[in-house]
C-alpha cells in the first residue's frame, strides 16, 4: 500500500488542472451488446462531460475497446441509448455521419493509409468530408504535424516511419477533422518502450488543451497524470470508477485490487 | 602478438582456401549448365533432322510459299472482305487472327465489367445479392468451359425462334432481328460530311478533359466538389449531336431485310459467335470475381475503420481507400485471366466460329497441308498475343506497385 502511494507521489507532481464543464458530451444509457451469444457489454451507463479525460482499463476481453468503438458506431450496440454531443446514435445515417465527424479515433495499429503520403493521410478527411480547399487543408495538416513534431515527414509514406511517428501522424489525422471528442484504443500497445513516451507526450499535450478524451490504456502513469476519472471494466461490466488518486490508492473492489496488484 | 593491447592493429592473414575441384560450388554449377545446354541442343538437333528426313521421305517440302496460294473456301465470318478462289491463304490467316482478336476483345471487356461487379456483389451485406453472386461463381467455375460453350450454343438453338418467326428486337420497327442463326443489326453507311461529327467528338473529348481539370482545381481551391458525370456526358453528346444535325445527318443505315432464305444487308453476328462470347464472359468473369473479392479482402479491416472514423461515407471509403489498395492484388491474376480469354477462345472450333484455329489451323491445314508451318504460325500468334498482354499489364502493375506500402 505504502509502495503504491510513493509511486503515485512521484508520478503526479504536475497533475493537469482540468476544466470540466457541466455540458454533457457523451451519454450512454444501459447499453448492451452481444457478439453472437457472448454478452460483451452489460448495462453500461456512462456520462462524459465536456473537457473530461477518462481512462478505461481492465483485463483483455473485458469490453473496453468495444465500449469506445460503440461510441462512433464502428460496432453496433443492440440495446440502450448512445447520445454524442446531443445527437442520438440510431439508424439515421445523417446522425451517424455527424457523430463520426465530431469524434476522432486513434487505433492500436495506427491504420494509416499506406498508399497515401503523410500529408495526404491528413487531408483526406478535411477535403472529402469537410469540403475544405486543398491549400487550406494542407496548411491545416502542416499545423497539426508541427504539433506532433514531425512536419519534416509530410511527403513520406507511412511505411517509411517508425511506429511512434506513425501513431503521432494518426493522432494528427484525427485532429485535422477538428473533433470535439477523441477516442484512443490502446494507442501505445503496439509500440516499443522508447516510442511509447513520444506518443504519450503528444496525448498529454492534447489533454492540456481541454479536449474531451476517452483513453483505453494500460499506461497507469499516464492515467494518473491526465485522467479525471478512471474506469475499471471486467467481463462487460463497469466494476469501479473513481478519480485516479482514490482509484489507485484505495481501490474498493476485490477484482480491481487484484488487477492493480498484477500490473503496478 | 598481444591482441590489440598496444593499440597497433594486428595484421590478419587471409585464411588459405583449399581448392577441391570436385567439391567446389563454382565448378559444379558450370558443369551442370554445360550439361543442360548440351542435352537441349541435342534434342533440338534430333527433332529437326528427324523431321527433315521424314518430310524428304514422303516427298513433302518445308516452306511458306503456300501462303501465296489461292484458298478454295470462304470463311463464314470475317471482318475484311474475302473472295473464295481469288484471295490467298495469307488472307485466311489474317481473317482468323482478326476473328480471334475481335471476340477476345469483346469478351475481355465483358468479363472485366461483370467480374468486378460480381466480386463486389459477393461482398455485399445483402444476403440475396451475395448468395446470387456465390451461386453464379460456383456454377461458372465448376463446369468445364467447353461444355459451357456447347451449352450456350444449344440453348440459343432451343430458345430462339426460326428464321421466319425472327424476334424483332426493335419492337415492331423491323430494324434488328434475332433468330437461331444469329443476331442481325443495322449497319451505318458513312456519309461525306461525317468527318465533321468525328472532329466535333474529338473537340468534345478535349473539352471534357479540361472540364475535369477545372473541377479538380475548383475543389482544390474552394473545397466544393462539382458533379462530373452528367455535365461530361452532356458535352460529349450535345456538341457532336448538333454538328451532326447541322451537316445534314451524313449517316444512313443499312437495315437487314428478310429476303428469301436469309437476311440481307446490315451486320450479323452468327449464333456460334454469340454463344462463344457468352460462354467466355460467363466463365472468366467468375474467376475475376474471385480475384476481385480476394483483393478487396486482402485490405486490412482497420483501413476501412480508420476511413469511417474520419467521417468518410462508405462509397468514398471504397473508392479512396479500399480499391487503391486492392488493385495491386487484383491486377496480376487479371493479367493471366485476359490471356486465358484469348487462349480459350480457340475452343471456338467446337461450335464452328471461324477463329484462327478453326479457319486456319483446321480448314487451311486440310486443304493446303504444311502442318508444321501452320501449327507453328498459330502457336506463334497465341504466344505473341499473350506476351503482349502480359507486357502491357506488367507496366501498369509496376506503376501501381511503385506506390509505397
Amino acid at each position: 500500500m505504502s509502495n503504491s502511494k510513493t509511486q503515485q507521489d512521484q508520478n503526479t507532481p504536475d497533475k493537469l488542472s482540468s476544466a470540466i464543464s457541466s455540458e454533457i458530451m457523451i451519454e450512454l444509457g444501459t447499453v448492451n451488446k452481444w457478439y453472437g451469444a457472448f454478452h460483451v457489454l452489460k448495462d453500461i451507463n456512462l456520462v462524459v462531460h465536456k473537457g473530461e479525460r477518462i481512462v478505461v482499463c481492465g483485463p483483455s476481453g473485458s469490453g473496453k475497446s468495444t465500449l469506445i468503438r460503440c461510441i462512433n458506431h464502428l460496432e453496433e450496440h443492440q440495446e440502450g441509448s448512445i447520445v454524442v454531443d446531443g445527437i442520438t446514435l440510431d439508424k439515421n445515417l445523417k446522425n451517424l455521419d455527424h457523430i463520426r465527424t465530431e469524434v476522432g479515433m486513434v487505433f492500436q495499429s495506427f491504420n494509416l493509409f499506406p498508399h497515401l503520403t503523410i500529408l495526404e493521410n491528413l487531408t483526406l478527411g478535411p477535403i472529402w468530408v469537410r469540403k475544405m480547399p486543398k491549400a487550406e487543408a494542407n496548411a491545416n495538416a502542416m499545423k497539426y504535424l508541427e504539433r506532433v513534431k514531425i512536419p519534416d515527414q509530410a511527403d513520406k509514406f507511412p511505411g517509411q516511419l517508425s511506429g511512434g511517428q506513425q501513431q503521432r501522424v494518426a493522432i494528427a489525422r484525427s485532429l485535422c477533422m477538428n473533433p470535439k471528442i477523441m477516442l484512443f484504443d490502446e494507442p501505445t500497445s503496439a509500440l516499443d518502450p522508447e516510442m511509447i513516451k513520444e506518443v504519450l507526450d503528444v496525448m498529454v499535450e492534447l489533454a492540456d488543451t481541454g479536449m474531451t478524451m476517452i483513453v483505453v490504456t494500460h499506461e497507469m502513469g499516464f492515467a494518473k497524470t491526465i485522467a479525471d476519472r478512471v474506469i475499471f471494466m471486467d467481463q462487460g461490466d463497469i466494476v469501479e470508477e473513481n478519480e485516479p488518486n482514490e482509484f489507485f490508492g484505495n481501490p474498493q473492489h476485490e477484482r480491481t485490487q487484484l488487477f492493480l496488484s498484477q500490473i503496478l | 602478438m598481444a591482441t590489440g593491447v598496444s593499440g597497433s592493429e594486428a595484421v590478419r592473414v587471409k585464411p588459405q582456401e583449399k581448392f577441391n575441384f570436385f567439391q567446389d560450388e563454382r565448378v559444379r554449377s558450370v558443369f551442370f549448365q554445360i550439361l543442360t545446354v548440351a542435352i537441349v541442343g541435342w534434342l533440338a538437333w534430333f527433332l529437326a533432322s528427324n523431321t527433315a528426313q521424314n518430310l524428304d521421305k514422303r516427298g513433302l517440302s518445308f516452306g511458306f510459299e503456300f501462303l501465296d496460294l489461292v484458298a478454295p473456301f470462304d470463311p463464314d465470318f470475317k471482318l475484311i472482305s474475302f473472295t473464295a478462289g481469288v484471295d490467298t491463304y495469307w488472307r485466311i490467316f489474317i481473317i482468323g487472327i482478326l476473328n480471334t482478336l475481335y471476340i477476345s476483345f469483346l469478351a475481355i471487356i465483358g468479363m472485366s465489367f461483370l467480374g468486378f461487379s460480381l466480386g463486389i456483389m459477393r461482398l455485399s451485406n445483402n444476403w440475396l445479392i451475395s448468395k446470387v453472386a456465390l451461386a453464379y461463381v460456383e456454377i461458372a467455375r465448376n463446369v468445364p468451359l467447353l461444355i459451357q460453350i456447347i451449352f450456350w450454343y444449344s440453348v440459343i438453338y432451343a430458345v430462339l425462334p426460326r428464321l421466319k418467326q425472327s424476334l424483332d428486337l426493335s419492337f415492331g420497327a423491323e430494324l434488328a432481328f434475332l433468330n437461331i442463326r444469329g443476331l442481325y443489326v443495322p449497319w451505318p453507311v458513312l456519309g461525306d460530311l461525317l468527318w465533321m461529327t468525328f472532329l466535333a467528338l474529338a473537340i468534345a473529348a478535349i473539352a471534357t478533359y479540361l472540364f475535369r481539370r477545372w473541377v479538380q482545381k475548383r475543389q482544390d481551391l474552394t473545397g466544393k466538389s462539382f458533379p462530373l458525370l452528367l455535365p461530361s456526358a452532356a458535352i460529349l453528346i450535345i456538341f457532336p449531336g448538333l454538328v451532326f444535325l447541322l451537316t445534314g445527318s451524313p449517316l444512313s443505315w443499312d437495315i437487314p431485310e428478310l429476303k428469301g432464305f436469309n437476311f440481307v444487308g446490315g451486320a450479323s453476328l452468327p449464333r456460334a459467335f454469340i454463344a462463344l462470347l457468352i460462354a467466355l464472359i460467363f466463365y472468366h468473369s467468375a474467376y475475376l470475381a474471385e480475384a476481385v473479392r480476394a483483393g478487396i479482402l486482402s485490405v486490412n479491416k482497420g483501413q476501412g475503420e480508420a476511413a469511417m472514423a474520419i467521417g468518410l461515407r462508405p462509397n468514398k471509403v471504397f473508392s479512396l481507400v479500399t480499391i487503391p489498395q486492392a488493385m495491386p492484388a487484383i491486377v496480376p491474376p487479371m493479367i493471366s485471366l485476359w490471356m486465358n480469354v484469348v487462349k480459350n477462345s480457340s475452343l471456338a472450333t467446337a461450335i464452328g466460329y471461324a477463329d484462327l484455329v478453326a479457319v486456319y489451323m483446321q480448314t487451311s491445314l486440310n486443304t493446303a497441308g504444311h502442318a508444321i508451318e501452320i501449327v507453328g504460325m498459330t502457336m506463334g500468334f497465341y504466344m505473341i498475343t499473350s506476351l503482349t498482354i502480359s507486357g502491357l499489364l506488367n507496366i501498369y502493375n509496376k506503376r501501381v506497385q511503385l506506390v509505397e506500402r
